[in-house]
């Protein structure tokens, strides 16, 4: 039988797995660096008035950038795992498009923003295009 | 609906985003195929693995990437945002098409169009979803 493409051998479930690890503990991962960002306020304003040192302290000051970091580095690390195990062309675009819609999804839920039709279509339509990237 | 339009020094780091984080990637899948294959029951592997050069000009890359990324997310929604890092797969592609010679197939393009529609669809959009009290944290330098 000849393996799946781009899953070198990898049995297929075991290649979703990794696949669905990365797009969860990304999704989680962003959604709390995007929650930690937004209670800390505007990057650009906060370096205007007190300097990089003051913007890097204000993100350094702040608990849920930490846990958000948490979560991209175990995400990081689930990354370099499928890397090794799965092509780039499968593992890359297939994390990235998986994550784009769970992030929809959790940005909705969680951050309360206005994810409307334009929003949704362009997360489908970018979804589609990285998958077709692969080929 | 009426939305505050981005700075260019907004839009440069959005394309920062876009750029670093495919770069990145490609640095980081070079470095992992040059390593012996690393198993679930040796995870400190992984660890030694962040040494190799390309793995660490990966990283490098993706340091610029989250410092950009950081700065954007503190601007606008991630759900404006994650649409535009999308855009540096389609930069790769080019590169590769018009620096590297290489073949585009019809499945690639296609996915360049409906990247490049996807991105300029959200981008028309609002980038920050409105808040009733935003809250700011007082900075002392």
């Amino acid at each position: 039988m000849m393996p799946a493409l781009g899953t070198g051998g990898v049995n297929p479930w075991l290649a979703a797995a990794m696949i669905a690890g990365v797009a969860i503990t990304s999704t989680i991962g962003e959604v709390c660096t995007a929650a930690a960002m937004k209670s800390i306020g505007d990057l650009d304003e906060i370096r205007a008035r007190s300097g990089l040192k003051g913007a890097i302290v204000a993100v350094l000051t702040c608990p849920m950038f930490f846990i958000g970091v948490g979560f991209l580095a175990l995400a990081f690390f689930a990354l370099l795992l499928a890397l090794n195990h799965l092509s780039l062309s499968l593992a890359g675009p297939a994390s990235a498009s998986l994550t784009l819609v769970t992030n929809a999804i959790a940005a909705k839920i969680f951050l309360k923003e206005n994810v409307d039709r334009r929003r949704w279509t362009a997360a489908i339509l970018v979804c589609f295009g990285v998958y077709l990237l692969a080929h | 609906m009426s939305h505050p339009k981005l700075k260019w020094s907004q839009y440069a780091i959005l394309a920062l985003v876009g750029v670093c984080a495919p770069l990145g990637d490609s640095f980081l899948a070079r470095g992992m195929k040059q390593l012996p294959s690393i198993s679930l029951d040796h995870p400190l592997a992984l660890i030694a693995a962040v040494f190799h050069p390309w793995t660490a000009a990966g990283i490098l890359m993706l340091i610029c990437f989250f410092a950009c990324y950081l700065t954007a997310l503190s601007w606008a929604d991630l759900t404006y945002v994650l649409p535009t890092t999308a855009f540096g797969y389609v930069i790769i592609a080019l590169l590769g098409k018009f620096w590297l010679n290489e073949q585009i197939s019809p499945y690639r393009w296609a996915g360049i169009i409906l990247i490049t529609i996807g991105v300029g669809f959200v981008s028309q959009g609002p980038s920050l979803t409105k808040k009733e009290a935003p809250e700011n944290v007082e900075v002392q330098s």
